[in-house]
């Protein structure tokens, strides 16, 4: 199953995913998928460089289950993480 | 209502300078998370699975109008436009911003409220009676012994590292609505022989992995000397309480480990050497702070009939017997407001429900409100004439409804939604639950009962204690729920008893309803509760209900 590093933002406790690019991005679809051990290594390695620039916190490697049907973390909590409560989903988000 | 000196608004300023300057220099990187962590969390700060979540302190569950409102700009401003009132009298904010706490602090000292000591292993908010001051039941205000022990506890320098963090609650009702004996230290005002009031003083109680009914310590404490009994008890614990292991950290663990002769037998000697301390509370200050409880203004009133609206209005009658309870003033009644509606989380309020109570409370209560430990809101003060206008009110409001102390009161942590410790969710299933049994035929005819429900086995939604626990884990990554009964955080505390296997997410309202059915068809009549019946007949016709005969 594939890896990929989710955290949370600094300055505002978001949950953000590691991209290709190096970038924190908000949308898991949009984050970088490790395929391999090694890359997956590699991936928390840029994330705890990024934790050590204080950017982000708590880099961690999660499992995703990666189909046509979308990319879900296959642990519930990151699920719960990266698309938000299961709970009170009609509030306003105001980002 | 307590009101803030200007040792306190000078410390607020200085705390909020120190602590901005402190996120300035975490933002700047100039600070570690190692390093930063604890100074957010003395201020209250957590980091929790979506967001940074800020726990706000009610001293001992009261709140003044103007503050409601404040918290409720606090919510549009910095937050989701809500808040989530918890089982420590507490509000928590579940969307917050670190760049933005320095101003949010000073926009709480603005109505006098912080969020220091609501984390950390320190002295914790002390928590009390929602109805202190004004329920008929009760022997005096505990609210002054409150005060002191806030005043006393707040940034005390021998106890600002304490083994593990430590909750004190004070009743001074025999009727226990503050759980006393399931607190670190619980204070129960009660007469000794010869009619003086004083407090039976119980230590060890808690929740948590270890849950455990606290033992008395001292059965009759004169309140002169409340400062200094808890400064001993505080001083055995600082001294003794293990420090290698977080788990066994509480001191309910050392009292245990110790027994409680050997631990009163230290307190005691502690107690001797600084009795006749300045911590003996002087008489005169005792009398100041207690101007700060002053009773309202009360008028002189007859009680009200009610009996003809409540004739016509059976949703009326339903909520003044689930939702109002006797005041000490004729005239008067407490006015419990639910925070368990089906279409809300459990103890959340949105800011413009804060802003239209807060003026309700201007309008009926003298501006006053009270924040329960069962995530619900108390106006104290109502007159009993302008209770059905009241009513009116709430409802459009979605906060009236009728199931105080009821199934669908229940007790919820923010569970597997929010909260980065938790296993399971808690919010849904009790949404689930309430949505079951709304019916208010049912659930009026099922009388009182405590059902609770926590995400994980730290307990803060006092599962162990609920007349019905809930209890979430997680098991090969499903969500399970594990029951137990018999559990009561009265005056007659005990811990429930587990059922056996838990239940799938799916199964969980169904079983709630089976153990429901088995009390009503096991109560002797109508007036037999839940927890008398589970005490009668015990665990086995519950348990056939749930997992069948073999």
């Amino acid at each position: 199953m594939p890896h990929m590093v989710i955290a949370n933002t600094l300055k505002d406790g978001r949950v953000v995913f590691l991209a290709e690019n190096g970038d924190w991005v908000s949308a898991i679809a949009e984050g970088a998928l490790a395929q391999s051990d090694n890359a997956a290594e590699q991936l928390l390695a840029d994330g705890k460089q990024a934790e050590a620039n204080d950017v982000i916190i708590d880099p961690q490697l999660i499992e995703v289950n990666d189909t046509e049907h979308g990319r879900h973390p296959a642990a519930y909590r990151e699920y719960i993480r990266a698309y938000g409560p299961s709970v009170r989903q009609d509030d306003p988000v105001k980002d | 209502m307590y009101r803030y000196d200007e040792f306190d608004h000078a410390f607020m300023a200085e705390r909020v300078a120190q602590f901005s300057r402190q996120v300035e220099r975490r933002i700047s990187g100039e600070m570690t998370e190692d390093q930063f962590k604890p100074l957010r969390l003395m201020n209250g700060l957590y980091l929790q699975l979506h967001a940074y979540m800020l726990r706000v302190n009610v001293p001992y569950g009261c709140l003044s109008s103007k503050q409601l409102r404040g918290l409720a700009d606090i919510a549009r401003k910095y937050d989701r436009d809500y808040g989530h009132f918890t089982t420590r009298q507490n509000i928590q904010y579940n969307w917050i911003k670190l760049e933005d706490m320095p101003q949010l602090l000073s926009d709480l000292a603005e109505i006098e409220m912080h969020g220091i000591q609501s984390s950390g292993n320190c002295i914790r908010n002390v928590t009390s009676d929602q109805f202190a001051g004004t329920s008929a039941d009760e022997l005096e205000d505990p609210r002054v012994y409150c005060e002191i022990i806030r005043q006393w506890s707040t940034l005390h320098p021998e106890f600002s590292y304490l083994p593990r963090k430590f909750k004190i609650a004070v009743t001074g009702a025999p009727k226990d609505r503050a759980a006393v004996a399931l607190h670190d230290i619980g204070l129960r005002m009660h007469k000794n022989e010869a009619g003086d009031t004083g407090f039976e003083v119980i230590v060890g109680g808690g929740q948590g992995r270890t849950p455990v009914i606290g033992k008395t310590i001292c059965e009759w404490l004169e309140p002169e000397y409340v400062l200094s009994y808890l400064e001993a008890i505080l001083r055995v614990y600082n001294l003794w309480g293990r420090r290698d292991n977080m788990y066994k950290a509480r001191i309910k663990i050392l009292v245990n480990a110790t027994g409680i002769d050997e631990f009163r037998r230290q307190v005691e000697e502690e107690f001797e050497a600084i009795k006749a301390s300045p911590l003996a509370l002087d008489p005169t200050e005792v009398e100041r702070i207690n101007e700060y409880f002053a009773a309202p203004a009360y008028e002189t009133l007859e009680d009200t009939d009610l009996s003809d609206q409540a004739a016509a209005n059976p949703a009326f009658a339903a909520w003044l017997t689930s939702n109002t309870a006797k005041h000490k003033v004729s005239g008067y009644t407490i006015v419990n407001l639910s925070l368990k509606s089906p279409n809300q989380p459990p103890g959340d309020l949105g800011a413009g429900q804060m802003d239209a109570v807060a003026d309700l409370a201007d309008e009926y209560s003298f501006g006053e409100l009270r924040v329960s430990h069962r995530q619900n809101l108390v106006f104290t003060d109502v007159k009993q004439q302008d209770l059905f206008a009241l009513w009116e009110k709430l409802s459009q409001l979605d906060l009236a409804t009728a199931n105080i102390n009821r199934a669908t009161d229940m007790i919820a942590c923010p569970g597997l939604d929010y909260c980065a410790l938790a296993n399971a969710r808690s919010i849904p299933i009790s949404e689930r639950i309430t949505k079951r049994f709304s019916d208010i035929d049912r659930l009026h005819g099922l009388g009182e009962m405590s059902i609770n429900i926590s995400g994980c086995m730290n307990a803060c939604g006092h599962h162990h204690v609920g007349n019905i626990g809930i209890l979430g884990v997680e098991k090969k990554g499903q969500e399970f729920y594990q029951f137990t009964l018999g559990g009561s955080s009265a005056e007659d505390a005990s811990l429930g008893d587990r059922t056996g296997p838990g239940f799938s997410t799916d199964e969980v309202v169904d079983a709630v309803d089976r153990i429901l059915n088995t009390y009503v068809e096991q109560r002797d009549d109508e007036e037999e509760t839940f927890l008398e019946t589970y005490r009668r007949v015990g665990m086995v016709p519950f348990k056939e209900a749930l997992y069948g005969a073999n």
